[in-house]
């Protein structure tokens, strides 16, 4: 079960790197035909700032995450008890200690993230620390060491880091585009704009570009199943043996409020979504519904 | 020719699989004991901090001298207790448990005892300790029931049983523990 949870996390992850740099090349092939009129050039400066982006990132990717979401590292003096049930559960759970992040919010909630088990942290926020008592702090953090276990947090982290690649792209050929087309007063006149043919593609550019930020969240969403929250609850209840503490802190952070600090690219990481955007369709929601989760942890 | 062939994959095969059966199965063993010594180190963890809450609690509660000398008599018990005897030990550290229960109910009574930093202290490493005593044992037993497994399963019976692999005994659970949830004093 576990291992083959392992072995699904590894492959979609080789597949979202593949498919997103095909979506790095087609951007690029975009840019280089508006700013070049060829692709070519277009295609490689994109996968070169994609490699290296990629490389700066992933050589502290904890570290990138946990600054997105103002994350503060904690020693063990400044929280015992958070700090005693992560490493009970990293004990059951047979990983290395995660390092221990808090974030100041008032909202209860956690997430789990790192590449792999060796090199993983856990945060929890302030107002986590503030609701929950110590069953109910084992339940989330059993279900934050279930993640890491299975390697959801890999998979997890790769997307997050290159969707967020692929927004900034979207956002800067956004502002490229606003300034060039709509802008007035341009001084670099060097190319026509008047042509039929060089309205058309720029028009295509545009609604690419428009919709590539949405595009890259959508497919990054297909590829992190909501039925993974459904199993790191499972994995916490086989590690802590009590379904009650995670039953009654789901019903917790169900009843309060958003969270302020949340990094809306990293909200799929958190144990349940913490932005809780009036949604019109679930096909985007990035957590199962609660209730969901209450009734099947109940039946266990 | 090909039929030495044939028998030469045969035989290197065999050999494989044996040899990564038989490591298979040291490895589940090793497992087990490095989840006995977790529990050990706790239970020395424990018995070490005892005499710290022990001084603690009797300048509050002096009435109470029967409740504290029964743990440190477990305590010291416990001490006594052969290494190899898991059985004795975890029940002796299940009634430690029951004990230190009836300690920290105590401080219900002694505000001020409830007040002292040193007993808070205290009180946050006994639960540590008797939930990582009870984590380690959860670990104890899964990691004996993939070995035992091993033993039980073909092929690697036959492997068991040539090397005379024998089977471990899990820790008894103590009843309240199976449906209720971890100590939190």
């Amino acid at each position: 079960m576990l291992y083959e949870q392992i072995a699904r996390n590894k492959r979609k992850t080789f597949l979202v790197m593949f498919l997103f740099a095909v979506i790095f090349a087609l951007v690029g092939a975009g840019l280089g035909q508006l700013l070049w009129d060829k692709p070519l050039p277009g295609i490689l400066t994109a996968l070169v700032v994609a490699l290296v982006y990629s490389f700066l990132v992933f050589q502290d990717p904890v570290n990138v995450v946990m600054s997105m979401n103002h994350g503060q590292e904690l020693r063990e003096e400044d929280n015992p008890q958070l700090f005693h049930i992560v490493e009970d559960m990293a004990m059951v759970g047979q990983i290395p200690m995660p390092k221990v992040y808090l974030i100041p919010d008032q909202s209860p909630n956690a997430f789990a993230t790192g590449l792999s088990p060796d090199k993983s942290a856990v945060a929890v926020t302030q107002g986590l620390l503030d609701m929950m008592d110590r069953e109910e702090l084992e339940g989330v953090l059993g279900h934050e060491i279930s993640h890491i276990r299975n390697y959801d947090i890999r998979l997890s982290m790769v997307a997050l880091v290159l969707v967020s690649a692929i927004s900034f792209i979207s956002q800067f050929a956004q502002r490229w585009i606003w300034y060039g087309f709509g802008g007035g007063d341009r001084d670099d006149d060097d190319r026509d704009s008047g042509g039929a043919l060089g309205m058309i593609i720029g028009v295509i550019g545009v609604v690419f570009v428009l919709i590539l930020g949405p595009l890259a969240a959508a497919l990054a969403q297909m590829a992190l199943s909501r039925n993974r929250e459904y199993l790191a609850d499972a994995g916490s209840v086989e590690l802590t043996r009590n379904p009650q503490g995670l039953i009654s802190a789901l019903t917790k952070i169900e009843n309060s409020q958003p969270m302020k600090a949340a990094n809306s690219a990293s909200a799929s990481l958190y144990i349940e979504d913490p932005i809780r955007r009036p949604s019109l369709s679930h096909l985007f929601d990035t957590h199962p519904p609660t209730s969901e989760r209450i009734k099947r942890l109940q039946e266990m | 020719m090909t039929l030495w062939i044939v028998l030469l994959i045969l035989v290197i095969l065999i050999a494989i699989f044996y040899i990564s059966a038989y490591n298979g199965m040291q490895k589940a063993k090793i497992n087990t004991e490095e989840a006995w010594s977790q529990i050990t180190v706790q239970l020395k963890r424990r018995n070490d901090l005892i005499p710290n809450l022990v001084e603690t609690v009797k300048g509050y509660a002096k009435h109470e001298k029967e409740t504290l000398s029964a743990v440190v008599a477990l305590r010291n018990q416990l001490v006594q207790v052969p290494a190899d005897d898991h059985e004795q030990a975890m029940q002796l550290s299940n009634q430690i448990t029951d004990s230190l229960k009836s300690i920290f109910a105590l401080a219900e009574s002694y505000p001020d005892l409830k007040a002292n930093q040193n007993f808070g202290q205290l009180q946050e490493e006994l639960t540590n300790t008797e939930n990582k005593i009870a984590y380690s044992r959860q670990l104890y037993n899964s990691c004996a029931a993939s070995y035992n497994k091993l033993l039980v399963t073909f092929p690697s019976n036959i492997v068991a049983n040539i090397h005379h692999f024998s089977k471990v005994d899990y820790l008894s659970i103590p009843e309240e523990e199976t449906k209720a949830p971890k100590v939190s004093f």
